[in-house]
């Protein structure tokens, strides 16, 4: 497999600034990171360490002040708005804290939704939508907006939000942030499954139970990696996949 | 992604605020119906008077005692001493029309652009009684009998009076509907034949006149005509003339026979331009003054309209700004998950367009439904042009007021727009 020898993410020398002068602040100050494919990266850190501007700019959201990154091979600082687009619909799967599905619109059209901006028919963008509620086990409620949903179940759609597409990352910023004990080990299945079916994950965190999913721990401070910690190999099973539980 | 899923996305965006949607619709719709209907209200006053005013016929002129000062649009006398000063010393006349100027107007080559003059007396308060009935006229006229074709009358029942009626000094009257049907109830048909008295003098009902209509409030129907003998016998006396009516050739021929009246008149009364102590009106000069008058009463509330719909269009932009700024989270995630800036905007021009063209088509409904409604005696007329620029401008403050707030949004990096709050 020759694609494995391109990782998902290849980072140098990111440096994220906000401000100037006296009161310039370095949020990020020199990471290096490279996630191969399959892996599940969990990065930890306290509030303030760079975790979040990470991921903004793993994910694209945000354009770093110094360093390269390469996104499946791809170096994102170079493109355009419109090319950015392009590589979250395509590339990225996002997973927020807050779910951020659309208001007042139902589950199956805030899961087409990427699929409808990256141009998939109708009826195929309905079957996908179809399969990837039915993976996170919602396939009952299609029809439901996210008032009528709990915070577990809104979550899930956002999963199947994230996986509908088959983008080579998926990037959730603290899933679990605000889901009771019993979601977030929902929410933590269904990634330990996607893990074992191959996917690459890379999950923002402070909360030690969520990095003991992952098979490589990142620690953050003050805006560097801290420690690197590897649980299981890339391409192993993730060190706490119950197989099934998350069909439960 | 194509122009259709944007339009999907929009619908959903309007269908999902219904509340918000119907409120910046009815900004629109208010804006617009305004402008339709008040447009239409002094399209359709000028409508009325243009049309009521060329029933008076284009080839008329009347002449009335007084100066242009002393007498209104409509040749109504004032009763305000205007002197003239005549040629041969210091000689005041009484403003006066007689029925000798009347006859010399109607010598045969005196003015051969004239084809009809007739004098006219007009009573004032002259009260009408049939049987337990009496009613106060509008207006009572004596003439002779060419005076029904010079002020463009026709009688719709019976049969009109005759110069041999008027050399008899005949009794007879013809009646307008109003003053018909409030004698004789119903459509007042029921009075030809009849004899009715006028200030207690009996005279019998030969036609009833054809209906006229009304200048704003003014019915023209409440009156009745008789010969101009008979009127000045029992009801005027014989005194100075009201006004006299005057036909010329044709409407062509209007200014020369006016210059023709006012020589002779002149002559008469030993008079000139500055000294005149008589008004010559023609219809076309009363139509022309007429319409410079509704012509600045519909600008005047077109100029009204144009402000309620910039006020609607005040709100659509403010509801416009509200509802971005309100859903810039939503369009982080958007961006977030794959659209690009164009899509972003696309969604919330076609949104604001939806919101502007609903608004704006009923607001055209509204209006134009409102100008079917007849008041005051007259229609309002749906001006076209009024209906295409109200619903145009509603249109263009609905792209703009999107377009702005949602390009500003649009440009903001998915991770500014996402932590927005």
């Amino acid at each position: 497999m020759s694609a494995n020898e391109t990782p998902v993410i290849a980072v140098e020398g990111l440096r994220q600034t906000y401000g100037s002068g006296e009161t310039q602040v370095h949020a990020v100050d020199g990471v290096d990171l490279v996630v191969e494919r399959g892996d599940y990266v969990a990065i930890m850190g306290a509030s303030g360490s760079g975790k979040s501007t990470v991921m903004s700019i793993l994910g694209c959201l945000d354009t770093p002040t110094a360093g390269r990154y390469l996104l499946d091979g791809t170096d994102v600082r170079t493109l355009s708005d419109r090319e950015q687009a392009r590589i979250r619909n395509r590339k990225i799967g996002f997973v927020f804290q807050h779910f951020n599905l659309i208001a007042r619109t139902s589950a199956l059209a805030n899961v087409e939704l990427p699929l409808a901006y990256a141009g998939v028919p109708r009826s195929e963008r309905r079957r996908r939508a179809v399969d990837a509620l039915t993976l996170v086990g919602l396939a009952g409620r299609l029809d439901h907006t996210p008032a009528q949903l709990s915070g577990g179940q809104q979550q899930r759609v956002s999963i199947a939000r994230a996986i509908v597409g088959e983008p080579v990352l998926l990037l959730a910023d603290e899933p679990t942030g605000a889901l009771d004990s019993r979601s977030t080990d929902e929410v933590l299945d269904l990634f330990d499954g996607l893990s074992a079916e191959g996917r690459t994950l890379v999950v923002i965190t402070h909360e030690d139970e969520v990095a003991e999913h992952a098979k490589r721990v990142l620690r953050m401070r003050d805006g560097r990696i801290e420690a690197d910690l590897r649980r299981a190999p890339v391409d192993a099973a993730p060190p706490r996949w119950r197989p099934g539980a998350e069909a439960s | 992604m194509n122009i259709g899923e944007s339009f999907r996305f929009a619908w959903r965006g309007v269908n999902a605020n219904r509340v918000r949607s119907a409120l910046t619709m009815l900004g629109v719709l208010i804006g617009v119906a305004a402008v339709i209907v008040l447009v239409g209200v002094g399209n359709g006053a000028s409508q009325s008077v243009t049309q009521t005013l060329s029933s008076l016929g284009t080839n008329t002129l009347t002449v009335t005692p007084g100066t242009a000062t002393s007498s209104g649009l409509l040749g109504l006398r004032r009763s305000t001493e205007t002197p003239a000063v005549g040629t041969g010393g210091t000689l005041i006349r009484p403003e006066t029309l007689t029925a000798a100027d009347a006859a010399a107007l109607s010598t045969p080559g005196a003015a051969p652009d004239v084809t009809a003059v007739a004098p006219v007396v007009s009573p004032a308060g002259v009260v009408a009684s049939y049987s337990d009935t009496s009613h106060q006229l509008g207006s009572m006229t004596g003439s002779t009998a060419g005076y029904l074709g010079i002020a463009n009358d026709t009688v719709s029942r019976g049969r009109a009076y005759t110069a041999t009626d008027v050399a008899a000094h005949a009794r007879v009257v013809l009646v307008g509907p109003t003053a018909a049907k409030a004698l004789a109830g119903g459509d007042g048909s029921a009075l030809l034949g009849q004899e009715i008295r006028l200030n207690g003098v009996t005279f019998t009902v030969i036609g009833i006149l054809t209906e006229k209509g009304s200048v704003g409030a003014r019915d023209q129907d409440d009156r009745m005509i008789a010969p101009l003998s008979s009127v000045q016998d029992h009801l005027a006396g014989y005194g100075d003339l009201t006004s006299i009516a005057i036909q010329a050739a044709d409407a062509d021929a209007v200014g020369a026979a006016q210059a023709q009246v006012e020589a002779i008149l002149d002559a008469r009364h030993r008079t000139g331009a500055a000294s005149r102590d008589f008004t010559v009106t023609s219809s076309a000069s009363m139509l022309s003054a007429a319409n410079s008058i509704t012509g600045t009463l519909t600008v005047m509330l077109g100029a009204i309209a144009a402000i309620s719909l910039l006020v609607g269009g005040i709100g659509v932009m403010n509801i416009m700004l509200v509802t971005v700024t309100e859903r810039t989270r939503e369009i982080g995630v958007r961006k977030a998950i794959g659209a690009d800036r164009t899509e972003i905007i696309m969604q919330f021009l076609i949104e604001a367009i939806l919101l502007a063209v609903f608004g704006g088509l009923a607001g055209v409904l509204l209006g134009v439904g409102l100008c079917q409604i007849p008041v005051a005696g007259f229609r309002a007329e749906v001006d076209p042009a009024s209906v295409g620029i109200a619903f145009g401008f509603a249109l263009a403050v609905g792209l703009f007021f999107g377009i702005y707030p949602a390009t500003r949004a649009a440009s903001l990096r998915p991770i500014e727009a996402l932590r927005y709050e």
